[in-house]
């Protein structure tokens, strides 16, 4: 608003406030796939992704919408992920992550975020 | 911890403040923004704790904001620097006292860089010479006014006629410090309570009566950040930090912001009005804003200046409220005549922030 007649907007905060995220669906992740708890944010899956090669897909991203309660961004990036297992694959903590995008898929529809 | 051991710590972060015979030098921005300021430390140091501080009209700007938006190099500022040393030198003073916190960065900066690197003193005295024909010699003690009034601080409330309670309730106001980033996020040790724990407001707020509000974004920057404010394309950043403070203090209820820096108080009191007319939003009470003070206004409010001697009438946000609360008089009628007594007008009132007292 108001724009115009300054020449400049209020810059909207980006920061992120882990005391009020939703972390609703990390919650139903971690049931759902417990391996989820040994990723340690390597990157391996994020690099060995051939979909990621083609769009802007990274699981380790993921991880961190995820962890932040981004749900919208999450929302997003999940949908171009093909389920084809590689990134389990690569996996050095043997992170079922092919199953964690389901489960973010399952949670996103249990929660209703998906409908959003 | 025991008491002993914290007082035997916190010696860390004390810095030493000459005590008489101050070199002042202005801001050069300072009596544009908060006009009475820099009149009241010299009132309050020579009529009040009867101190030795000597001015020079022949001091220049240090360019420091021409050094931070990076118009002017280091090896011209350091010697422009050098000659503000020298005027000192020659009017035979040797504590180096400085009204602007920029200004106060940057002659640490210059301190520290000689201290390092020999050499780029040596440089200075070679620039200086052959610039000016003139010649300095270092500062023995560094300080910032804040430093002084925070010195004084227990002499002022003592000779004061007001201190920072409601007179009706008797409860200790709410105060928001400021300090700015130059002051010691830069050269922790130059400065009282060093960057972690900066006290030099925070010694002003208590021992006058007041009670500081300790909130989450407390030691954020309010928004100046030079190149964030003096590009235009960049204000969005700066008006975002002044407003992410605010968010932050609002749930609090402060009854004022104190500041020590050029930049602070000017964008935290302005950037009430901006954030009100881009989104209809104020912080303070009943559409009010949360008044922002100088340390010299407030060290004059206590010891009874008049609010339009200080020039509390140039701020934005007014800072009536906050009179009201501690019990200063004050003539409405007056608020907008100069000097002279000649009316000067009445400023167009904001749309949301409220500017003029209901009658
Ligand atoms: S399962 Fe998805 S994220 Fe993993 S490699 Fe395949 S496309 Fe990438
Ligand atoms: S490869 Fe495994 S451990 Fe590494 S970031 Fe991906 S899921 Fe986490």
């Amino acid at each position: 608003m108001k724009k115009d007649k300054w020449g400049y907007g209020i810059h909207p905060d980006r920061q992120i406030d882990l005391d009020n995220a939703n972390l609703s669906l990390l919650e139903l992740v971690r049931q759902s796939e417990p391996s989820y708890n040994l990723c340690i944010a390597c990157g391996s899956c994020a690099a060995t992704c051939t979909a990621g090669n083609l769009t802007t897909i990274s699981l380790r991203r993921i991880n961190i919408y995820l962890q932040r309660g981004m749900i919208k961004e999450l929302r997003e990036e999940i949908r171009r992920c093909m389920l084809c297992g590689k990134c389990y694959l690569a996996c050095p903590r043997g992170v079922n992550t092919r199953h964690v995008i389901i489960a973010i898929h399952e949670a996103l529809k249990a929660t209703g975020y998906e409908e959003l | 911890m025991k008491k002993e051991g914290k007082e035997y710590i916190w010696k860390d972060y004390q810095k030493e403040i000459a005590e008489d015979k101050y070199f002042y030098v202005r801001s050069c921005v300072r009596q544009n923004f908060f006009p009475g300021s820099e009149w009241a430390f010299q009132k309050i140091l020579r009529e009040e704790l009867k101190k030795d501080l000597f001015e020079n009209a022949a001091h220049t700007s240090c360019t420091g904001i021409g050094y931070h938006t990076e118009i002017v190099p280091f090896e011209t500022m350091m010697t422009v620097v050098a000659r503000q040393f020298a005027l000192m030198t020659e009017a035979g003073y040797e504590h180096f006292v400085s009204s602007c916190i920029t200004s106060f960065g940057i002659y640490s900066e210059i301190l520290e860089t000689w201290e390092h690197f020999p050499e780029t003193e040596a440089r200075a005295h070679q620039y200086l010479k052959e610039a000016t024909g003139r010649d300095f010699i270092k500062p023995k003690n560094l300080a910032h006014t804040g430093d002084i009034i925070y010195k004084f601080r227990k002499e002022i409330v003592a000779k004061g006629k007001y201190r920072l309670v409601h007179h009706q309730t008797g409860e200790p106001l709410k105060i928001v410090e400021h300090i700015g980033c130059h002051y010691s996020k830069m050269f922790p040790h130059r400065g009282i309570g060093g960057a972690e724990y900066p006290y030099v407001l925070v010694g002003m707020i208590e021992d006058w009566g007041g009670k500081v509000v300790d909130y989450p974004e407390r030691r954020h920057c309010c928004g100046f950040g030079f190149r964030q404010y003096i590009v235009r394309a960049n204000r969005g950043y700066s008006i975002a930090c002044s407003r992410k403070k605010f968010e932050s203090m609002e749930p609090y209820h402060p009854d004022a912001i104190l500041t020590n820096c050029p930049g602070c108080p000017m964008f935290l009191d302005r950037w009430q009005y901006a954030i009100s007319e881009m989104e209809g939003k104020t912080y303070g009470e009943n559409g009010h804003g949360i008044p922002v003070l100088t340390y010299e206004e407030l060290a004059g409010l206590v010891l009874g200046y008049d609010p339009w001697d200080l020039g509390l009438q140039v701020h934005q946000v007014p800072v009536e409220p906050l009179l009201d609360k501690i019990g200063i008089p004050y003539d409405p009628s007056k608020k907008f005549l100069g000097k002279d007594g000649r009316d000067l007008g009445r400023p167009e009132a904001p749309h949301f922030l409220k500017f003029y007292k209901e009658s």
